[in-house]
């Protein structure tokens, strides 16, 4: 009989006692048949005593005996499960609700830092970074190389490791068919090396390879991934040969890849490859624009590698260097003494891990700590409870149950009770996960991850349910399963005051974690209602923003009579024209000489507007005049309050010059400051110069790319109107993308708003449960001194008294708590202190607050059980004991 | 499973024997088979039939089918496997080398 047969008898148990029967049956009937006396049969087989005997071992030796007991223990934990129905349902869904929590946040986690990308060797890729101090001494990082500097180090260690060029992906503009077909999509330049390196194989066509690596510009060629050409193209084998239009460049899609690899950039699904000579930077040495993979062969040491490289990124750097001088120079010095690093990048690498990993490890943090307050609940939940099934115990262990036995059906019980909680959170993280992805989504950018319920997610979660099993079950069983029968038996509790101590513990540890997540989302909730009520310098309401591309490029005043056509649309109020809208994170800076002096060792950034702006923005124009139809750049310039306060000590700017690289500018005017590319940085000197830009001999340069800044009446729907309008206009014009001024405001804050929100769900959690927690014990404690209450009401004590008598050890253990959580809470604030903006985690107000939250939680719960105790009539008690 | 001892072992060489002449018999034959062919010398007691059938089913030596006899009634039959077969063997001969010790003590002493 093999195991699975005797397996599967024991879940049929029934049926199979019902077989042996019938062959004992068919036994005794062959026994008649040939003559024997029917009741002579039955006592041959011992049909009273024997046969149950019998049956009984012989069905013992048909199935595994644990299993039977296994089964027996599951049939009796369901039934223990839904006698204490509310326990249970309590029990459950707070687990359920933290694990679904804990279960949501790795997938989170796994798909956006862990899972390693669908390539071969993914586990020997490698990404370079440089690490500097700037000016202040606060350490930058950067991941991106200049394309030249990249091809050096490529050839240098070709014997010991591949070096693989890949761009960030870039959601853009291009078209399968004219100029007015123009559409979106995800494209990534890559080294052609990178598909052989990665082990990839065309699905169709071919890939790219090594010799598309050769010749810049030469290269026209591309690569759909799978889920793009299944998306877009619906699987049509024909697409290889067919052209798209990306720029000026016309290139021929080649082939598909085959497999689930979209890109090394997790959070955007790359639809395109280009091969990275095609990049119109590519032999440029100024502009850092890849990010280096490194596949290394198995056996190379990283160190001496690590040293190759770094020797000559350094050499490319000062070569670079040669030709700078003044600030420019020591800026640049940093550059060049910055620490070459190799770091493993197995799951690919891309700026949105870089934005959320703190944030997600924080998220992580918080749900772990709901977690822990959950384990401690239900572990004083089934402590409470395995102190009214003492005398159970007791019973069963004074008829021969061995202590063994009785954990482990304890344990089976509280198994049930998690694996249960677990399918409920998995469920819950299912719904839950996906909804954190939409809401980091922006705009113009969808953030896509690969967020599957596969073996990874499976396994956490099978790894969650022991760890919350040690972490609640284990205790309770051990100690229920101590009990001594005899005390127990006589009435009396074996040991009230060691199973008292270890659920006050438990409250102590569940306060000290409650304050910890609470004081968290204090600080979070802090720092997004600082952000978003942050002074702007601007009006972002009614402000549409037209990012509008032309093909070919357009000379100035060829927008000028386009923003014209937009000024007469009913409606619109106000019409500008700017290279980029302010907060888009867009940002142009360079350093600038005032009165012919050297560079500043500050930078200064530079926005191209048009005449109108400031007050299409609604910024005040504090001195001077707006940019006229004729100022050009270099020409005129408007600087902000900042710049004035850096470059001229605060004095009247009007007249004065300074120096942009060759380009002279004189300032014409003075604004107040605003942010530029986001909101948390302070603001910085801007100088902000017309979008009519000439060249050396006073020709007006054609532009390709500019932002209509329009502000409307009211919040009348304009933007389909405002849509047609530019290509009706003028043809060869497009609006690319459509946005409004206060989403760009909100969008600055997608990361706070979501910390925010999310931690201070979690602290609601944490004090519901440690609600429901403190309940449970003074409610037990409650119970298990009504005899004493009794008496001393009997002798005389007051209401008062018997209230303190039930309460104070559970106050004393919620203080202790708080002061515990407000220690760690102190410690761990540097951990998250990159993530806080406009607050301290010092702030006595931060620290006072989750205190008193929980005082108050404390007294409420409190005031159902001192209500019961006050209601002991010491007559009835005591008769009925 | 447990160490043969000498009165196990005999009941499954019993059983075993039975099965290897007379193939899908079910548990009131063997009883009986045992009895006839030992001319009422030997009796196997239900109580340790069963267990022992069973045993030697788990331990893939027998296996078991239920069939339907003409009376109406099933009956659960039973047959000597690959492995059976080969047991009935090593049990065979660990009986001979036994009840020749056992002789050659009754001789000697």
């Amino acid at each position: 009989m093999s195991l699975w047969s005797r397996v599967a008898n024991a879940v049929r148990g029934e049926q199979l006692s019902r077989e042996i029967a019938e062959e004992m049956e068919s036994h005794i009937a062959e026994a008649v048949e040939q003559g024997r006396d029917p009741d002579e049969a039955r006592r041959a087989l011992g049909y009273n005593y024997q046969l149950r005997q019998q049956t009984e071992t012989s069905y013992e030796i048909r199935t595994v005996g644990w299993l039977e007991l296994l089964r027996a223990d599951i049939l009796f934990g369901w039934r223990q499960l839904k006698r204490n129905q509310v326990t249970s349902t309590v029990a459950i869904l707070s687990l359920a609700l933290a694990m679904g929590a804990c279960i949501g946040a790795f997938r989170l986690m796994d798909a956006l830092l862990w899972r390693p990308l669908p390539v071969a060797n993914a586990e020997r890729l490698y990404a370079l970074s440089r690490e500097a101090f700037d000016l202040q001494g606060k350490p930058i990082r950067s991941e991106m190389w200049a394309y030249p500097s990249f091809s050096l180090m490529r050839d240098a260690v070709k014997d010991q490791a591949e070096l693989i060029a890949v761009s960030p992906a870039i959601r853009t503009d291009l078209t399968y068919g004219s100029g007015q077909d123009m559409e979106k999509a995800n494209v990534q330049y890559v080294s052609g090396s990178m598909f052989q390196a990665f082990g990839l194989q065309p699905a169709l066509g071919r890939l790219l390879a090594e010799n598309d690596d050769r010749t810049p510009g030469s290269h026209p060629y591309a690569v759909l991934s799978y889920d793009y050409w299944t998306q877009r193209f619906g699987q049509d084998p024909r697409i290889v040969g067919r052209t798209m239009r990306y720029g000026k460049e016309l290139y021929e899609i080649t082939g598909v890849v085959n497999g689930p690899f979209t890109g090394t950039d997790p959070g955007t699904m790359t639809d395109i490859f280009l091969p990275a000579m095609m990049h119109p930077l590519v032999t440029r040495s100024d502009a850092s624009w890849v990010r280096t993979l490194v596949l290394i062969q198995s056996d190379t040491a990283l160190e001496p590698l690590r040293q190759r490289l770094s020797a000559i990124s350094r050499a490319f750097e000062q070569e670079r260097a040669k030709g700078f001088t003044g600030a420019d120079k020591i800026f640049f010095q940093k550059i060049i003494d910055a620490t070459l690093l190799i770091e493993p990048a197995g799951a690919g690498i891309s700026s949105l891990q870089d934005e959320y990993r703190n944030a997600l490890g924080i998220l992580g943090v918080l749900v772990a700590m709901v977690l822990l307050i959950a384990c401690a609940n239900v572990a004083n939940l089934k402590m409470a409870q395995s102190a009214m099934r003492s005398r159970e115990m007791a019973l069963r262990v004074a008829i021969g149950a061995g202590r063994g036995r009785l954990v482990q059906m304890l344990l089976v019980e509280n198994a049930m009770l998690a694996v249960l909680a677990a399918c409920l959170g998995g469920l819950f993280a299912w719904r839950s996960a996906p909804l954190v992805v939409t809401m980091i989504q922006s705009y113009d950018s969808p953030v896509r991850l690969l967020l599957s319920m596969d073996w990874r997610v499976g396994g956490f979660g099978v790894g969650l349910v022991f760890c919350v099993l040690l972490l609640f079950g284990v205790l309770p069983a051990l100690r229920a399963s101590a009990v001594k029968p005899v005390s127990a038996l006589k009435g009396g509790d074996d040991d009230p005051h060691s199973r008292r101590r270890l659920m006050h513990g438990m409250i102590a540890a569940q306060v000290a974690f409650c304050f910890l997540v609470i004081f968290m989302s204090g600080l979070f909730v802090r720092t997004f209602e600082s952000l978003s009520n942050k002074p702007l310098g601007f009006s972002p309401e009614n402000l549409l923003l037209l990012d509008v591309v032309a093909q070919p490029g357009q000379p100035p005043v060829v927008w000028d009579q386009i923003a014209d056509n937009l000024r007469i649309v009913p409606g619109v109020e106000r019409v500008a024209i700017a290279g980029w809208p302010l907060l888009s994170g867009a940002e142009w800076n360079n350093f600038v000489s005032v009165a012919g002096g050297t560079p500043s060792p500050m930078v200064t950034y530079l926005l191209a507007i048009s005449p109108g702006w400031s007050e299409t923005m609604k910024i005040p124009l504090l001195g001077g005049r707006d940019f006229r139809p004729g100022d050009t750049a270099p020409g005129q310039a408007i600087v902000n309050q900042s710049f004035v306060k850096t470059f001229f000590g605060g004095k009247n700017p009007l007249g004065k010059t300074f120096q942009e690289r060759e380009n002279h500018y004189q300032v014409v005017g003075l604004v107040a400051d605003a942010p530029y590319a986001n909101l948390r940085d302070a603001i910085v000197p801007v100088a902000y110069i017309p979008f009519h830009e000439v060249n050396a001999q006073g020709v007006a340069q054609p532009e390709t790319q500019e932002t209509f800044l329009v502000r409307t009446s009211g919040s009348n729907p304009l933007a389909s109107v405002l849509r047609q309008a530019i290509p009706q206009a003028r043809a060869g014009f497009r609006v690319s993308d459509l946005r409004t001024q206060s989403y760009l405001v909100r969008a600055q804050t997608v990361r706070e708003r979501l910390l925010a929100m999310l931690a201070a769900f979690f602290s609601f959690v944490a004090l519901l449960l440690a609600a429901i927690g403190l309940y449970g014990v003074l409610n037990y404690s409650l119970q298990q001194r009504e005899r004493e209450f009794g008496i001393r009401i009997a002798v005389g004590a007051r209401i008062a008294d018997i209230a303190w008598q039930a309460t104070s050890r559970i106050f004393l253990m919620v203080m202790t708590g708080a002061v515990i959580g407000a220690a760690l809470g102190i410690v761990s604030v540097r951990y998250v202190e990159t993530l806080l903006y406009g607050v301290k985690g010092s702030d006595p107000v931060m620290l006072t607050g989750p205190a008193l939250v929980l005082l108050a939680i404390a007294l409420l719960s409190a005031l159902p059980v001192i209500a019961r105790a006050s209601r002991i009539d010491p007559k009835i008690m005591l008769r009925a004991q | 499973m447990k160490k043969p001892d000498s009165l196990q072992g005999t009941l499954d060489l019993l059983v075993l024997k039975i099965l290897s002449r007379r193939p899908r018999t079910h548990g009131y034959g063997i009883m009986a088979a045992a009895r006839d062919c030992s001319d009422d010398l030997l009796r196997v007691e239900e109580g340790s039939l069963y267990p022992a059938l069973y045993r030697m089913e788990e331990a893939g030596w027998i296996r078991a089918e239920w069939i339907k006899k003409d009376t109406g009634r099933r009956a659960r039959v039973y047959e000597l496997t690959a492995a059976g077969k080969k047991q009935l063997g090593i049990e065979e001969s660990r009986w001979q080398s036994a009840s020749a010790a056992i002789n050659q003590v009754l001789r000697t002493v």
